[in-house]
């Protein structure tokens, strides 16, 4: 018996608020239902974090708060949105506000009979049973969060669904929008992609506050699954207003000679919580992982990752940039696991923090578990300003000071953003994340 | 054998792995209360306010968890109660070693301690278990003012200085261990070099444990003086006994402005001993103080050894070298903790994992707000030289601010197939590649330490890799 209180653990998410939302699902399959009761349960059984938590190391837990939440908002018009789009032409996206659907454009008619899907995962759910119960939220939460992982599961009401059979190629990426609206709005997006074999496909995800001066709880994850051989390029801009609490949470799973990359974008939200799990899970699986943040005012970024090599010849290559403003705060806590088996690993994490500020606060944890030996693995970890030999360089061909600290700004920027192949994504992210350094 | 002309000690562990029967006329019995704090205390004939910081200490010893949801969980595989925690043939050390019991001069003359007291060293303290058995200092050093005793006798006869800094760089309630050692200490050394002596040749301290379920818990307070410069090197060895032994140092330095302090320490307990030892200076403005660690025995070694760099422009160091073999995990590190301006720090450490060892890094580097013009550049690199080594990194590194830089980097390999191929290819067997190609990875660290026990941790290395290749 639990001595404190379930209300006490649980905030705005109580026994009713559950139920209110299993109310809206009901139609669901009958093992998706039991797997949300069974989530609850162990969201409201878990503790808050605690200091002495070292998946919790530096986070500021005094503002973790679960109260004065809406779990069950209230439906949002799409034609009373302002709503920005991808910006890729003939782009297929699904646009969810307050936890449903409400505008969706079907993949380019030429995929047509090419047996991707994409679609809502309430109609996966009801369609594709057995493959959303294969791959939604299989693996565990490593990293911390397996309270507010449990809320996520427990109140996760509509999301994204794309399936690329064996040996497809979605030539075009799609866009996959949430939006949060209203005060004290809570969200659960979620985006399940599963490439099976020798599949290829280019996901874009974005995550936006309606108006700028709401306070939302955000608390969504990612699954991305590449079967052998298969490639997947995942890229989420998370943009949640400035008064916004986020949890994001991302599982890969990288098959035999797969590979995976994952672009985190990390500009809104008043404190969050961002952590990326990838298995490497067969010989030649490979995992990008990147993310770029912009801080501001007093944010705080708190991103957590893991690359586990669970197989010989697997590689992995971690690089998280983070420019801080103002008071704003980043913490960087990475870990590379390599089990005794998989030799021949390759695995690198890199954390840069390009300070602007001198009241900016940036802290690092990069660390390693190593239990093979004929391994390379490598990683670093730098703080500093801007470069003054760089920045002198710039100015003395004539361009003024505020001007090479912006290109110089932007450089660091595009050494992730590079990494983006398609190039109207490539651009669009690049707009908006200039967009967001200004302001 | 090699080890018989071994010229120095406390490197190879066959060679501290005897033991002669001695008996103590003062033994604090097994296990830890109130009783055995004040035991100590009354044998030691302390004053009234040391009995009470011990007491209050034995509290917070108590208080404290074990630090298990960071550290390794072995950590709870230590019995307080099966521990004795003070055991002495009395509290005044020996100036000669003529006057020196013949077992426990028997332990140190096999050794080496006197014969290198002789040839290299301007002062000498020899621990056995509790006390000191034997403490000089070269006459000529003595002159200079430089003070070189045991803690106790430094409490006794000099506590107008001892006061004014013990416990003030690293508090009781630190952690745990340095509870623990607040509460039962004796031992260790206590130095002060006066404004402007520069110390020339190293003072050493020889730990030796000879006791069975035994803890030693010595403590160690260094001042330099305003420009006074000194190295003091530190060994120590115990038996291989069945039961697992404690050693819970505490050593705090304190270098004032422009001084210069070189710790170095070249640890070889037995491999049943628990090593958890907190280590700390304070580096006042243009101060420097340099670690040079080295840890190859134990069953368990936490320690990080730390520079609180105060004053500005102060510099802080540390060269970590640590080899873990079958049953042993070095979990190692460095803190840097920044607190002036224009302070700069450096940590390179190096490990090797041999068999199915651990070894561990695990560091701090603090620099806070509204400070300009900091540094710190942190360099590990990790060797696994078979296939079920393990090693682990744990930096925790926190920058406020624009005007400072920190750089870290990592690296976890093993010996590259090429180049023991190459070496092979010149004639050499392919223990004799390994040996050269691990002390090639360690060279650049290794030639930091005085000229005797570099040399001697080379021929270490030799021995260590001869049964881990095939």
């Amino acid at each position: 018996m639990s001595v404190t209180s379930p209300t006490s653990l649980a905030g705005s998410f109580t026994q009713e608020a559950f139920n209110a939302h299993l109310a809206r699902v009901s139609h669901l399959p009958a093992w998706w239902l039991d797997r949300k009761r069974a989530a609850y349960a162990r969201f409201v059984a878990a503790p808050m974090p605690k200091r002495t938590n070292e998946g919790w190391r530096f986070s500021n837990l005094a503002t973790l708060t679960l109260d004065g939440f809406n779990a069950t908002p209230a439906a949002i018009r799409f034609d009373q949105m302002a709503h920005r789009e991808l910006g890729v032409k003939g782009a297929g996206h699904l646009v969810f506000a307050n936890n449903r659907l409400v505008s969706s454009q079907a993949l380019d008619a030429s995929t047509a009979g090419s047996g991707i899907i994409f679609d809502t995962l309430q109609n996966a759910l009801l369609k594709h049973g057995d493959l959303v119960k294969a791959h939604l939220l299989a693996q565990p939460s490593k990293l911390g969060s397996d309270k507010f992982a449990a809320l996520h599961e427990a109140f996760l009401e509509d999301g994204a669904f794309i399936y690329v059979p064996r040996g497809v190629t979605a030539t075009m990426p799609v866009g996959v929008f949430h939006y949060a609206s209203g005060a004290g709005t809570a969200v659960f997006p979620h985006t399940l992609v599963i490439a099976e074999d020798n599949a290829k496909v280019t996901i874009a995800d974005f995550f936006r506050s309606e108006k700028a001066k709401e306070a939302h709880f955000a608390c969504g994850g990612n699954d991305l699954y590449a079967g052998h051989g298969a490639q997947v390029t995942y890229v989420a801009m998370q943009d949640w207003s400035r008064e916004t609490l986020s949890f994001q949470f991302n599982a890969t799973v990288a098959r035999r000679d797969a590979k995976v990359l994952s672009l985190n974008l990390h500009a809104g939200a008043r404190q969050a919580r961002h952590e990326s799990f990838s298995q490497l899970a067969a010989p030649g699986a490979h995992s990008e992982m990147l993310a770029l943040t912009v801080a501001h005012g007093t944010q705080e970024f708190d991103q957590r990752t893991l690359q586990l090599h669970q197989a010989p010849n697997t590689t992995s290559n971690l690089l998280y940039k983070n420019a801080l403003l103002d008071q704003s705060k980043t913490i960087f806590s990475g870990l590379i696991v390599v089990d005794p088996d998989a030799q021949k690993t390759d695995a690198y994490q890199s954390n840069r923090n390009l300070m602007l500020s001198d009241e900016a606060e940036a802290n690092s944890l990069p660390g390693l578990e190593i239990q093979a030996n004929d391994v390379r693995c490598t990683h670093g970890a730098t703080s500093a300003r801007i470069d003054r030999e760089q920045e002198f360089y710039l100015e003395s061909r004539g361009i003024g000071a505020v001007q090479a600290q912006e290109l110089l700004v932007f450089g660091f920027f595009e050494e992730v953003l590079g990494k983006i192949e398609h190039q109207e994504l490539h651009d669009t992210l690049t707009d908006i994340i200039r967009e967001k350094f200004k302001t | 054998m090699a080890a018989e002309n071994n010229p120095v000690a406390g490197i190879d562990q066959t060679k501290g792995d005897f033991q002669y029967k001695v008996d103590y006329a003062f033994d604090a019995g097994t296990g830890l209360n109130e009783d055995t704090v004040r035991y100590i205390s009354s044998v030691k004939k302390e004053e009234p306010w040391l009995l009470d910081f011990r007491l209050k200490a034995l509290k917070t010893f108590r208080d404290k968890p074990m630090p298990t949801h960071w550290a390794t969980k072995d950590l709870e595989n230590i019995d307080f109660d099966k521990i004795r925690y003070y055991l002495s043939q009395g509290q005044k050390p020996k100036r000669t070693w003529d006057e020196v019991p013949d077992d426990i001069k028997k332990t140190f003359e096999r050794l080496g301690i006197p014969e290198q007291e002789r040839k290299f060293l301007a002062g000498v303290e020899a621990q056995f278990d509790s006390e000191a058995a034997y403490s000089n200092i070269k006459e000529i050093v003595a002159k200079q003012g430089v003070i070189f005793v045991n803690s106790t006798e430094g409490l006794r006869e000099h506590p107008e200085i001892f006061k004014k800094f013990f416990g003030k760089v690293i508090p009781t309630g630190d952690n745990k261990f340095s509870a623990l050692n607040s509460a039962v200490f004796s031992g260790g050394s206590f130095i002060y070099v006066p404004p402007g002596v520069k110390v020339a040749q190293p003072l050493q301290a020889y730990f030796r444990i000879n006791a069975e379920n035994f803890g030693q818990f010595e403590r160690t307070l260094i001042i330099a003086d305003e420009g006074a410069e000194v190295v003091y090197m530190e060994g120590c060895t115990a038996p291989k006994f069945s039961t697992s032994t404690l050693h819970s140092a505490v050593v705090e330095l304190v270098a004032l402005k422009g001084a210069k302090i070189q710790y170095i320490t070249v640890q070889n307990w037995a491999n049943n001993v628990f090593n958890l030892v907190t280590k700390r200076g304070i580096a006042h403005e243009d101060a420097e103080i340099k670690w040079i660690d080295c840890n190859i025995g134990s069953r368990l070694t936490m320690k990080y050894p730390g520079v609180v760099l105060k004053g500005e422009r102060a510099r802080g160091e540390v060269l970590s070298i640590a080899l873990a073999n079958d049953g042993q995990h070095q979990d190692t590190g460095a803190k840097m903790i920044h607190a002036a301006n224009n302070t700069t720090s450096n940590i390179i450490a190096k490990s090797i994992s041999v068999g199915q060892g651990r070894s561990t890094y695990r560091g701090v580097v603090h620099i806070p707000k509204h400070l300009k013009g900091c540094k710190n550049n942190t360099e590990c690199d990790a060797l696994l030289i078979n296939t079920n080594s393990r090693t682990d990194t744990y930096p925790a590194i926190s920058v406020r601010g624009d005007k400072n830089a920190t750089q870290h980097e990592a690296s976890v390999s093993k010996v590259s197939e090429d180049m023991i191929f190459y070496m092979q290819s010149r004639g050499l067997t392919e223990a004799q590649a390994m040996s050269l190609a691990v002390n090639g990875f360690i060279n650049d660290l290794a030639r930091e330490f005085p000229m005797e026990y570099s040399v001697e941790l080379k021929r270490l290395i030799d021995l260590e890799m001869e049964g881990s290749v095939g």
